[in-house]
């Protein structure tokens, strides 16, 4: 008699694996990847590699020595964290730097919690934020774009465009005045201005968005909330005072609003369940980062405003539950 | 062609592997032997009327309906009763079974056996409903729910719209597609007898696009046919669930935990529509069935025409036998069917296929952990959170479970086809279910 397996329905899988989300991301992230090699050179590379590879080897020490348990490495969770910490950060940081921001992301904020799906707070955020506390100086000094086809020159560092806004507003110069500081708006679309080596290119973030809409990896929510939210209420600001208030479109193209709206808030596991809970998380990362531009005490607030929404999902999918069927029938049969 | 119908919550679109759409439904030869179960159709089992040594024909009562959600059953074959005996069933149980040495193939008297369709309806709805009753007709499209309960709306309710399922949804399976094609006719009668018997003008075959000749062959049929009208549909799974089906093609919603006689709709399967037709024109009661007999590896995918209670290794022989790097065997589709304990297991009346899964696509991938991605939630035709079920199923928080809806689950398998870590979510799911159904009865007691 043939022996057959028997399990319960359904008999097919579909498409969708962990690692193929996991490395689907990490493809997405490619065109940010080498406009930041393009602008910060050598020193970009080190810091990727660097914040791979630590990201990678914490994990497997810490799946191995402490939890002992599985080794998970190569579903491309940690290498997305990695890269993503190394986006997060300016391209001349320390390697030791890089390397302990590693050490929080995967150690502290990811495996302390259980390991993939059960953190709470996006893991590369929580290093970023660590950083910049612990090492300001550092973690603020801005390498000036220098495209690699001028040579290696030496690094000159500068402010980050929304750094130039906050202190000139802070010393009671008006936008009119601060204009000719800024990079112009083409630079800042396609990466020319200080920042956090993969934040600067908002079209090869927005590329890199479209390609994850494509592979379904995330849905539009979240970045679209995000983005609406912050242009509609800088725009109002602006609106009623453009002299004292940045435009929403220099809001929206500078700093890591599109790093954030696109790969930071839309984490799939600190993120919440529904699409309706995703609008709102989205409006909320969006009001806080304004908050925090324009009245905070540091020029940008993505981070602190992805992080605190992070910490309200859990409540979130309390409130938003999907559409179910047959709650609201609302026919009316004619007898 | 513009936007086609289909449902607008969630669902999935699997690989459809409709290999034997195009193979004409052949008859089987009668087994020698033939185990009819006598447990056939949802709700109780029937009680068996012959005793063993009595001599029978083929479509002579052999077992009564149980109860009142009950089916009687016929004997497919001629021969004599060789005992009544427990059977190891395509369920997984043993189940008793009236098991009959075949001799010869002598038919009931009564029966039409020609060939001539019979276009005329003489009988009352009243009549209708009896003789559907007395074929012992359930639902073959796998839940076999018997059909005259179906046909007789609970007090206070009515029907208006009767929605035929030529769907067939599940992959690889192509048992309605073929009845669709060859007996295109016979369905669209037996579409008015059941509108009749409802007291409904209005009837609906729903059919997915991926079936374009049957589209085009009932279409032409139906300008002969007044009030049936044919549906083409967006190919989308779980479009054959009764819900999902009435949303698509009359737009209504059947409130949670009610039937679809909720919003006026009866709906009847494309195999159970044949099966009036020739119980009521006829006169000949559900004793055989098609059988979609597929699979990647199967030699000769075939659509087979079989009496109930033959052996199914009797069908996986006729396609060429079971190949030898056979993993898994299913009863129905890949999405919603059961994996046969064995092949020796009979034909019942709600077997739409057998499908032989290749040794490397009969075992699931190991579970990871939930990244918390929400596929599942977005492809739930229910609108159902699957993630947050499973979890409080395995939980054991059956409170909590109920309250989020877990009886509303249709246990399509769509979660658990899409999530990317793998999660057997609809395991837990039925656990849950069932789980939660006790608390909700042991409630309901006191």
């Amino acid at each position: 008699m043939n022996r057959f397996t028997v399990s319960g329905s359904p008999h097919v899988h579909g498409e969708y694996s962990t690692p193929k989300i996991m490395y689907g991301v990490v493809i997405a992230m490619i065109p940010a990847m080498l406009v930041s090699v393009w602008f910060f050179g050598l020193e970009a590379v080190r810091v990727l590699v660097l914040a791979a590879a630590a990201s990678l080897f914490f994990e497997w020490v810490i799946q191995k020595y402490l939890i002992k348990g599985p080794i998970t490495i190569t579903d491309g969770s940690a290498l997305v964290t990695g890269i993503l910490l190394a986006f997060n950060v300016p391209s001349n940081l320390p390697s030791w730097m890089v390397i302990i921001g590693a050490l929080v992301a995967i150690g502290m904020a990811k495996m302390s919690f259980g390991g993939l799906g059960k953190n709470i707070f996006n893991p590369a955020l929580v290093a970023r934020v660590f950083l910049l506390i612990s090492f300001p100086v550092q973690m603020t000094s801005w390498p000036k774009p220098h495209a690699i086809s001028q040579g290696l020159a030496d690094v000159i560092t500068g402010p980050t465009p929304l750094g130039i806004v906050k202190e000139g507003l802070g010393a009671g110069k008006t936008m009119s005045q601060l204009k000719p500081e800024l990079p112009n708006y083409m630079q800042d679309l396609v990466g020319q201005m200080g920042g956090s080596m993969g934040e600067v290119s908002a079209i090869a973030l927005l590329l890199g968005g479209i390609y994850m809409l494509w592979k379904k990896i995330i849905t539009w929510h979240i970045p679209v909330a995000v983005l609406a939210t912050v242009v509609i209420f800088t725009g109002i600001l602006w609106g009623f005072n453009p002299e004292s208030y940045a435009d929403p479109v220099f809001n929206l193209i500078t700093g890591g609003l599109m790093l954030g709206a696109i790969f930071m808030a839309t984490d799939m596991v600190t993120s919440p369940m529904t699409h309706g809970g995703q609008l709102l998380f989205g409006f909320g990362v969006g009001l806080i980062t304004v908050l925090i531009r324009v009245w905070g005490a540091y020029p940008e607030g993505v981070s602190f405003a992805i992080l605190l929404m992070n910490a309200v999902v859990p409540l979130i999918n309390r409130g938003f539950k999907p559409k179910r069927f047959g709650a609201n029938p609302g026919v009316k049969i004619e007898a | 062609m513009g936007l086609l119908k289909t449902f607008k919550l969630g669902g999935v679109h699997p690989s459809e592997n409709k290999l034997s759409a195009q193979v004409p439904i052949e008859a089987l030869p009668i087994p020698k032997k033939a185990f009819v179960s006598l447990g056939q159709n949802l709700g109780a089992p029937s009680k068996p009327i012959v005793k063993r040594g009595d001599e029978v024909k083929v479509g002579q009562l052999i077992a009564m309906a149980g109860g009142f959600i009950g089916a009687n059953i016929h004997s497919p074959v001629s021969g004599k009763v060789f005992k009544i005996d427990v059977v190891l069933d395509s369920s997984g149980f043993r189940r008793p079974a009236i098991i009959i040495n075949v001799d010869g193939d002598e038919w009931m008297e009564n029966i039409d056996r020609t060939n001539d369709i019979v276009r005329e309806i003489k009988a009352s709805p009243e009549e209708i409903i009896n003789k559907v009753k007395d074929a012992g007709i359930v639902g073959m499209g796998g839940a076999t729910f018997p059909t005259q309960v179906k046909l007789t709306p609970p007090p206070g309710k009515t029907a208006d719209t009767l929605i035929i399922n030529g769907v067939e949804c599940e992959p690889y399976l192509t048992a309605d597609h073929r009845v669709m094609l060859e007996r295109g006719e016979e369905l669209l009668i037996g579409t008015e007898i059941l509108m009749k018997a409802l007291k409904v003008t209005k009837g609906f075959i729903g059919i997915e696009n991926n079936k374009p000749d049957a589209i085009a062959h009932l279409s032409m049929l139906a300008k002969d046919f007044k009030g049936i009208e044919i549906v083409p549909l967006k190919v989308k799974y779980p479009q054959g669930g009764e819900k999902q089906l009435i949303k698509a093609v009359v737009n209504r919603e059947v409130p949670s935990g009610k039937l679809p006689i909720e919003v006026g709709c009866v709906v009847q399967n494309v195999g159970t529509t044949l099966a009036v037709y020739e119980a009521v024109q006829k006169n000949k009661p559900l004793f055989e069935r098609v059988v979609t007999v597929t699979g990647k590896g199967v030699s000769k995918p075939s659509n087979f025409l079989v009496r109930t209670g033959t052996p199914i290794s009797e069908l996986i022989e006729a396609a060429g036998g079971v190949p030898d790097n056979t993993g898994k065997v299913i009863g129905g589709g890949p999405m919603m069917g059961k994996s046969l304990l064995s092949i020796d297991a009979p034909v019942v009346k709600g077997t739409s296929g057998i499908l032989l899964m290749r040794m490397d696509e009969s075992h699931r991938k190991p579970e990871q952990s939930c990244i918390r991605c929400s596929k599942c939630t977005y492809v739930c035709p229910m609108g159902l959170e699957p993630y947050l079920l499973s979890r409080v199923s395995k939980l054991g928080n059956y409170e909590m479970a109920e309250k989020e809806r877990i009886m509303d689950c249709i246990e399509c398998g769509s979660c658990q086809y899409t999530c990317p870590a793998a999660i057997p979510l609809l395991d837990y799911l039925r656990l849950g279910k069932n789980k939660t159904g006790q608390l909700i009865r042991s409630r309901n007691k006191k």
